[in-house]
């Protein structure tokens, strides 16, 4: 069956300023483009990634949205009629890459930060030192002292393991396999230059990454892939994945076409089979299952490594945060509603899960009730798009966030959800080898690092601003937020003020 | 009744003196030093803190209570007298001065907890969750402190402004020399005092809202503004304590409570806490100190107080001058015999003592510490 749905996009080709150099045919990871006499396009398969357009010399080459009209009708939306004219031919699911893209009511967009004046100083951070260090682990509510009888002072609380970072920023989970050992290379090198963490996924650690082990979160995930004694041992911080904010409650699958010799190799599964994550854990159907779970790597790992426990924010999410707490968890990932996904269904993404702001405030409300917030650090995620966000994250009650779109746009990404496919043109998420070596680690490592130097440089603008020198004094203090068009019910969630009181 | 009142953002003077030997001095001495810093101040909150004043009721809890209208005193009354032994109640001695107008109702209670009380009856063991640090009848305080809580909270025109042992707080709106005056200071002797003159910089003109703030045995004039509140308060509500007041001084006094109080954390290491070294200089000390400021920083990040301040804390045996890690509002400490002073300018020092034996600047984060000798 032939498909009848209109080409989204529409790629235009100034053939007066086109040489025919063909770079563009070569360019195109979905075979978008063809030379015939002439460059010619199949308008259907172009996804908008912009590679033939940012490679063609004369620019020449202009990408529109079709504007093919449809009918006009406030209910039943063209996406959804295309949508449904597309199930009809497959009788599939459809799949979609990246995060939720539906125009839900951001948060993040009706609040304000504060700044000093008069009353108490801004502080300049060129001139002053300003703080963002962090450490992610479990802290006690006290630590005890010792004082020996010539006044010296001794800590004698052992502490739990921590880990440093030197900005509240880590790079989120994104597999190796959904995407590609050059885009892990780049997370990696950046990780370790810029103090920060990267995180494997649920895909395994690459030998080549060995080296990077003291900035990198190695997943433990329910398809267990690449999971062995001295892969959890390579790494800052143990993490078992419940779910994720894309696909909350789903597994996940990658396709055996790319399970290749070193996608098999690290995840521990023969080439060219399907990779197929279960849904839940298996062995993890209640919390105290997951607390074994928690003990289990803690044993592995020597209690040497924090133990993160990563989950979807649904609606729930406080209630389970505070279990995960209790159960022996040392960091709490919270994947909001704009969460990222190489696959998953766009049912799934588009309609489960709760905003990442209400999470996070649920969260941190939730454990400062029960007086355990300090037995976690909450690390956000899901939507983070400037340091504007980190900030209000932060201010929030979140100790960090992490970043999975943001890095893959740094790396080249246009955002054009078509990484299930494969196919993507700025070798990010694609295993096809003459696409994976567009994608230099070196120069992707460098972009990664200039991203978390320049949010960085922000937030301490943003901290002078509000007047303290030390991440820690924004954290959770919400006093410095105000909400702009926000109803009661959603200031009293966020424990915000609106504007003006 | 949370997040009800607005804060307010202040400037200010204060001035500290204890004699390390316990010498008892009559008030007129602060009123001198603090008078000289006038215009640091504008009128609208003055207030002093006294360590020593009821010999004959040592050990009493003395509450130093305001009204704002009969039916609150009715209330508080009837709720002090089914928790504690009230051993007497008075209003609080005052003469006439052209400055203050409109004062409510003083009062003061000296009170005796009842035995076996705070098993029974006030804070939930919910509210209790935390706060049963310590061996030496933690419980006593902590329902004490439970007990202030539940009034300033819960009945209207009511407000405790001390209540600690052999030791009180006289504050309101005007200024710090009219305030001392009419609280006849001159008359009270105290081996300690500290005062505050205020310049808030919108104001209610509350009198519970000037300082000093006071706790148990604790009392805090501050001058600078705490940009870290929030996150300081909601720290502090873990623990039980709750910010009522319509400024954010109380959260100084607050942490001393449960850092150094309940927590048992050192003097020091409470202070270091309040306003811990940076990291470039952690960086730099030796290990075994390496490892105790950075757990400091990882398990009371939230207790770190940031903003420009300058305060002294009091207790019964130590009076604390501390400024902010970068040292945004001055402080000045001099050593005269067994005296200590501390005020935010030399000149308020001198006006007291013209000679002392030393005289400096409190460098940005460190605590400036004086205690009464042992054995006192």
């Amino acid at each position: 069956m032939s498909s009848l749905i209109p080409a989204e996009f529409l790629v235009r080709i100034d053939y007066e300023r086109c040489r025919r150099c063909k770079r563009c045919v070569l360019n195109c990871g979905f075979g978008t483009l063809s030379f015939e006499d002439r460059v010619v396009a199949d308008h259907k398969k172009c996804a908008a990634c912009h590679r033939c357009a940012a490679f063609c010399p004369e620019g020449a080459i202009t990408i529109e949205k079709n504007r093919l009209q449809f009918k006009d009708n406030s209910f039943w939306l063209p996406e959804y009629r295309k949508n449904i004219m597309r199930q009809a031919e497959s009788g599939g699911m459809l799949l979609t890459g990246m995060g939720n893209d539906k125009p839900y009511f951001s948060y993040f967009d009706h609040m304000l930060l504060d700044a000093c004046q008069v009353t108490n100083p801004s502080i300049d951070p060129l001139r002053e030192p300003m703080e963002l260090r962090t450490y992610l682990g479990s802290k006690p509510e006290a630590l005890d002292f010792e004082q020996s009888p010539d006044g010296a002072i001794k800590l004698t609380t052992q502490m739990a393991p921590q880990v440093r970072i030197e900005t509240p920023i880590v790079f989120g989970g994104m597999s190796y396999g959904a995407i590609s050992l050059n885009a892990h290379r780049s997370l990696a090198r950046a990780a370790y230059e810029s103090g920060i963490l990267m995180n494997t996924g649920e895909g395994g650690l690459h030998k080549d990454l060995y080296p990077y082990s003291s900035n990198i979160i190695v997943q433990c995930a329910s398809g267990r892939f690449g999971v062995d004694s001295a892969y959890l041992n390579q790494a800052a911080v143990v993490e078992i994945k419940i779910g994720q904010g894309a696909k909350p409650g789903i597994g996940g699958h990658l396709p055996g076409e790319k399970v290749n010799q070193e996608v098999s190799e690290t995840r521990m599964i023969p080439v060219g089979t399907d990779a197929l994550s279960p849904a839940p854990h298996h062995d993890i159907y209640s919390i105290e299952d997951l607390s074994q779970l928690i003990y289990a790597l803690k044993e592995a790992t020597g209690y040497t490594k924090p133990v993160s426990v990563k989950i979807a924010a649904v609606h729930n999410v406080a209630a389970i945060s505070s279990g995960i707490a209790r159960a022996g968890a040392d960091i709490i990932y919270l994947d909001g509603l704009r969460g990222g996904t190489g696959a998953s269904p766009t049912i799934i993404r588009d309609h489960i899960g709760i905003p990442i702001e209400m999470a996070i405030a649920a969260v941190d409300d939730r454990l400062r009730r029960e007086g355990i917030r300090n037995r976690v650090s909450v690390i956000a995620a899901g939507g983070i798009r400037h340091s504007g966000d980190v900030a209000k994250a932060i201010a929030l009650g979140a100790d960090a966030v992490a970043l999975g779109t943001a890095a893959l746009i740094a790396l080249g990404c246009r955002v054009c959800q078509k990484c299930y496919t494969g196919n993507c043109s700025w070798g990010i998420a694609t295993q096809r080898p003459e696409l994976v070596r567009r994608l230099d680690p070196d120069e992707g490592a460098e972009r990664l690092n200039n991203l978390i130097r320049g949010w960085s440089l922000e937030l301490k603008e943003i901290l002078g601003a509000l007047g303290v020198n030390a991440v820690e004094s924004l954290r959770g203090s919400r006093e410095r937020l105000r909400g702009v068009g926000l109803s009661e019910v959603d200031l009293e969630i966020l424990g915000i003020k609106p504007a003006g009181r | 009744m949370r997040g009800e009142f607005p804060r307010n953002p202040s400037g200010c003077a204060i001035s500290g003196i204890i004699s390390t030997k316990g010498r008892r001095m009559t008030g007129d001495i602060i009123i001198k030093s603090i008078a000289l810093m006038h215009d640091r101040s504008n009128g609208l909150g003055g207030g002093f803190a006294a360590y020593g004043i009821y010999p004959e009721f040592k050990d009493h809890y003395a509450f130093h209570v305001l009204y704002h209208g009969h039916q609150s005193r009715d209330d508080t009354e009837c709720y002090l007298k089914e928790n504690f032994i009230v051993d007497r109640a008075e209003p609080i001695p005052t003469r006439p001065v052209a400055g203050i107008t409109d004062p409510p109702m003083l009062w003061r209670y000296f009170l005796q907890a009842r035995p076996g009380r705070p098993e029974q009856r006030g804070c939930t063991s919910e509210e209790r969750g935390h706060s049963s640090f310590g061996e030496m009848s933690p419980d006593e305080r902590d329902f004490v402190v439970s007990v202030v809580m539940s009034i300033n909270n819960s009945i209207p025109g009511a407000f405790i402004i001390s209540s600690g042992k052999n030791m009180g707080a006289f504050k309101g709106v005007g200024f710090p020399e009219d305030i001392g005056w009419f609280y006849r200071l001159d008359e009270y002797e105290a081996y300690l005092w500290t005062s505050h003159g205020r310049f808030p910089t919108n104001t209610p003109g509350w009198w519970g809202g000037a300082h000093p703030f006071c706790l148990l045995d604790w009392s805090v004039v501050h001058n600078g503004e705490i940009s870290s509140y929030g996150i300081n308060k909601r720290y502090l509500e873990m623990f039980a304590y709750k910010c009522e007041l319509q400024t954010d001084t109380e959260v100084v006094a607050y942490l001393f409570d449960l850092l150094y109080r309940r927590q048992k954390l050192p003097f020091e290491i409470t202070c270091r806490v309040l306003a811990a070294p940076f990291w470039k200089d952690i960086d730099r000390m030796a290990e075994e100190e390496k490892a105790m400021y950075t757990a400091l920083r990882q398990v009371y990040g939230s207790a770190l107080i940031n903003g420009p301040f300058s305060f002294i804390v009091a207790h019964s045996r130590a009076m604390i001058g501390l400024n902010d890690r970068i040292k945004l509002r001055p402080m000045t400490c001099g050593v005269k015999d067994d005296l200590v002073f501390m005020a935010s300018e030399e000149s308020a020092i001198r006006e007291i003592c013209p000679e002392p034996d030393r005289i400096w600047a409190a460098r940005a984060g460190e605590p400036i510490i004086a205690e009464l000798e042992e054995g006192l």
